[in-house]
């Protein structure tokens, strides 16, 4: 393999490599800049837990900008479905296992609600969910009036944004001492499933005579994603484990991308983004689509909004300010497409993972709040011309 | 002979997988209308889009004389400012501003800092005459038809100062009357001085129109025949483009009609509500199992409402009318119902209205009928590639791959695909608008063959078409529309063009 192989398989793939490029870029310049404190088992596992929200609500994004509309309301609506959880638990002491999934019905009703003008009626989903975005922030001021901010002592709640799983070996066992070995297995199983996958995707590819990567570049492929799981998972596994935040992401990412690109649903929804006129011509409901794209959205609002009020042990009246901007930036850092019908489930999350590590990174070398929004927005910009200009050369 | 205005030497082109042009040499003699012909795929509109600069300058190789000096375009602004211009296979106007408004776009004149509005209605006008369109400037060019909207694509270009005008296939989207007009419009301007490069399908119009003909097939320059020596006739050109003799491009069919009435449809009337006014006026039809019907009409005259009222209205019309589909009366209520019901409709917007463009070939084959490849929502993905490349081998479809995105293939083959999908459905009655609209001769046969296959497997087809060879050459049985009425019925015997014509102009 030479350089010019090298370059050549970069230049042709940039587009789905290149947010992997640009988070290891990042993370080592933080890490040089912090003393390697960025890097730390612990920093790891806060930054995973910190993205979990938004790379959550980023997913659900990502399908809202795919099918050529946006939503503004989500920030708020997590903030006040997290306040009703808190509500729920903490002053009607209602039991969790009824409250948690009784706010994610009332998600999905919430994002239902927000898109019905835009599906029916054809009302611009920019107007629809400014408004939902008042409405929200005005029931999450109004549940929390009385009380000033709610705090939540349900240690099983407590555990979603804080907890790690449970290790079923003994933590000072000979074997490994002070590490979390689940998570290696999991990490392990991950590498496993992830190598064993991509060759069968390329066999199957093999079979119908399409191009497949050259053997070489495939190891170097393989090696570097695997590296990468690998050290994410010795770096968990050093410090109390994989959280359940963790966890929930990439449950939630898995079925979102899983449905994005292997079933009917997900092929009708990347329909209605690239045409909606043709798709409707053949026989796709837009408005249905409409619909179910926004009722996941909102049910997405509602986990984030418990991830954040489970990770801060409370609901205040300021919860979920801003995080509609976070998760669309995450988003179209993550590859998305404002011209509808071209964006990655996986894209979104490392946009999101890109996006906090800025503001971890950040933090961590004390950098000015004031500097930190130009950076985010500077590289906001960055990320979008990249995109752009990767689609526009296809030589 | 006038030495050349235009030559194009040994200019090659690759895109990913693709040689789209191949050492093709291409000359234009001054004051010459020249045609330029071959089979979908074969380079065309990528040769033009290599001289007016839309493939700028080092993304191919080869030289561009224009009136004797080497140029080198890096956009079509260097292109047009040497004073060539281009109308495009697809129309870029811009429909919700006015005539005068388009006529000018990027040319404003002005006083000052604002424009001067009055100057512009007056140069607009004048453009209007040069190019014979009788229409008040100030209709917005979305309330025209598109024979109309094409003229004011020409005006436009005339506006700037041009010596070489080329046309992307612009008598494709047109009926006869319009083509004609415009042919002979071409034909005037050529007396002004100005060269014509056309390139067409149609090759009655190119043996009538072309100085010289020169046709690509693959990517390569066949030969360059020319008409003033009486090189040019229909079968030497078919024979270049495709390689092969076709002497009836309407294949004969060999099979009995059934009785069984598949669709009747009875006092159909529709009103738009977005335009205002009724599009269809008591419209009463019927198809046989296995037969194929032609609509003819004009532009505009209500046939492409009739076939989307029909197919669950997706326009939201207000309907009154009978449907009987198989014996059930039945008005469907979406695209979806009517697809379920086993009808469909290949619209004759393939860009707007057909296709998704983004996406791959596979994936627009298989996007209305998903379920027949996936089990419990989840789509095979083999069986779609495999389906495909069945389609993909059947119409011929010019792709390195189904995995190509649908935008980077010629117009022609992006008709095929979008013919393809219907076929996918496998539905009972077939609704083809304008099918074989910017398809190549070789292709139209294809698609004739595959529809005659179709009906003699007993499905029945409803064929919308402008271009009367077709309708008259394919149709069972030919109903003609006018003003969004029935004007007339003519069977496949005593059909022929001026009955057609006659009432259609009703
Ligand atoms: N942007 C592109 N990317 C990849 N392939 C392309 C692109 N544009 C054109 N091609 C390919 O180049 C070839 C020539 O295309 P072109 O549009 O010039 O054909 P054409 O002669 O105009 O055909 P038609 O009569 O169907 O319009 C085709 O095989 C087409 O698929
Ligand atoms: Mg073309």
């Amino acid at each position: 393999m030479t350089i010019q192989d090298l370059q050549k398989a970069l230049n042709k793939n940039i587009r789905d490599y290149g947010m992997f490029i640009a988070l290891f870029v990042i993370m080592t310049i933080f890490t040089i800049a912090t003393n390697g404190l960025f890097l730390s088992p612990r920093n790891i596992a806060d930054l995973m837990n910190q993205t979990g929200y938004i790379a959550v609500l980023a997913v659900g994004m990502t399908l809202v900008i795919v099918i050529r509309h946006i939503d503004l309301s989500v920030g708020f609506l997590a903030g006040f479905l997290g306040a009703v959880t808190a509500i729920g638990l903490s002053i009607l002491h209602l039991p969790i296992w009824l409250v948690i999934p009784a706010v994610l019905v009332l998600g999905i009703l919430a994002g239902l609600l927000t898109s019905l003008p835009v599906a029916k009626l054809g009302i611009p989903s920019f107007v629809a969910s400014l408004a939902g975005w008042l409405i929200y922030r005005g029931l999450l001021l109004l549940s929390t009036t009385g009380t000033g901010t709610i705090n939540i002592s349900d240690p099983t709640f407590v555990a979603l944004g804080n907890g790690s799983i449970p290790d079923i070996f003994p933590e000072n066992s000979l074997f490994l001492p002070g590490l979390h070995k689940v998570t290696l297995l999991l990490g392990l199983l991950a590498i496993i499933w992830f190598i064993f996958s991509d060759l069968r995707a390329r066999k199957q590819k093999k079979s119908y005579q399409f191009d497949v990567i050259p053997t070489d570049m495939l190891i170097l492929k393989l090696v570097l994603i695997s590296g990468a799981l690998a050290f994410i998972t010795w770096k968990l596994a050093g410090y109390n484990g994989m959280g359940w935040t963790v966890v929930i992401m990439l449950v939630v990412v898995g079925i979102y991308d899983w449905i994005s690109r292997q079933t009917v649903l997900g092929r009708h929804i990347y329909a209605v983004g690239g045409n909606p006129e043709a798709a409707e011509l053949s026989g796709i409901s837009v408005s249905k689509i409409t619909l179910m794209v926004f009722g996941s959205m909102g049910l997405l609002s509602a986990v984030a909004g418990i991830l954040f009020a489970s990770r801060l042990q409370s609901a205040g009246p300021t919860a979920g300010t801003l995080f509609e901007l976070d998760a669309i930036a995450a988003a179209y850092i993550g590859g998305v497409s404002a011209a509808g019908g071209v964006g990655k489930i996986t894209g979104s999350m490392v946009g999101a993972l890109v996006y906090m590590s800025l503001r971890n990174g950040m933090n961590l070398m004390g950098v000015d709040e004031s500097l930190q929004y130009i950076i985010r927005g500077g590289v906001l910009v960055l990320a979008v011309i990249f995109d752009v200009s990767t689609r526009r050369v296809k030589r | 002979m006038s030495p050349h205005i235009l030559e194009m030497r040994s200019i090659s082109k690759t895109f990913p997988g693709v040689k789209a042009l191949d050492e093709v040499s291409f000359q234009v003699a001054e004051g010459e209308i020249h045609c330029l012909v071959g089979e979908n795929g074969a380079g065309k509109s990528t040769l033009m889009k290599v001289l007016s600069g839309v493939y700028p300058h080092g993304s191919y190789s080869g030289d561009i004389l224009f009136r004797g000096e080497v140029q080198s375009f890096r956009g079509i602004s260097d292109s047009e400012h040497a004073g060539i211009a281009i109308i495009y296979q697809e129309l870029a106007l811009f429909p919700e501003l006015s005539v005068y408004e388009n006529i000018l776009m990027g040319q404003e004149i002005t006083k000052g800092l604002s424009v001067d509005w009055n100057e512009t209605i007056k140069k607009a006008t004048q453009m209007l005459k040069t190019v014979r369109l009788n229409v008040n400037p100030e209709t917005l060019v979305k309330d025209l038809g598109i024979g109309q909207q094409q003229l004011i694509e020409i005006a436009k270009a005339l506006c700037k100062d041009v010596k070489l005008l080329i046309l992307d296939e612009p008598t494709a989207a047109l009926n006869e009357d319009d083509a004609e007009n415009l042919l002979s419009l071409i034909q005037d301007l050529k007396k002004s001085g100005i060269t014509s490069v056309l390139i067409s399908h149609r090759l009655k119009e190119v043996i009538e129109i072309a100085d010289t003909v020169t046709v690509l097939r693959d990517g390569r320059t066949i030969c360059t025949l020319d008409r003033h020596k009486g090189e040019v006739s229909e079968t030497l050109l078919i024979k270049n483009m495709v390689g092969r003799e076709i002497n009836n491009i309407y294949p004969p069919r060999h099979h009995k009609i059934e009785d069984e009435l598949v669709l009747q449809v009875n006092n159909w009337s529709a009103y738009s509500p977005k335009l205002g006014r009724a599009v269809l006026k008591n419209v009463s039809f019927k198809l046989r199992k296995g037969e194929i019907i032609g609509i003819a009409g004009l532009m505009g005259s209500g046939r492409t409402e009739l076939a989307k009222s029909l197919f669950g209205n997706p326009d939201g019309y207000e309907i009154e009318g009978e449907v009987t589909f198989h014996q059930q009366k039945n008005r469907f209520r979406s695209p979806s119902e009517a697809i379920k019901a086993g009808l469909a409709y290949a619209s004759e917007d393939r860009k707007g209205n057909g296709l998704i463009l983004i996406q791959d070939i596979k994936s627009n084959i298989t996007l209305a009928n998903l379920l027949k490849i996936s089990r419990r929502g989840v789509v095979d993905a083999n069986q779609e590639v495999k389906h495909a490349n069945e389609f993909k081998a059947a119409l011929n479809i010019k792709a390195p791959s189904v995995e190509q995105a649908v935008v980077n293939l010629s117009g022609g083959n992006q008709q095929k695909v979008s013919i393809a999908k219907w076929l996918f459905v496998e539905p009972k009655i077939l609704i083809l608008d304008e099918p074989s609209r910017g398809i190549d001769v070789g292709a139209k046969f294809e698609i004739y063959t595959i529809m005659n296959r179709l009906v003699e497997l007993g499905m029945s087809i409803i064929m919308i078409s402008s271009e009367l060879p077709e309708v008259l050459g394919m149709s069972d049985r030919i109903y003609v529309v006018s003003a969004g009425k029935i004007a007339g019925e003519l069977s496949r015997e005593e059909a022929d063009q001026e009955k057609i014509m006659h009432l259609a102009t009703q």
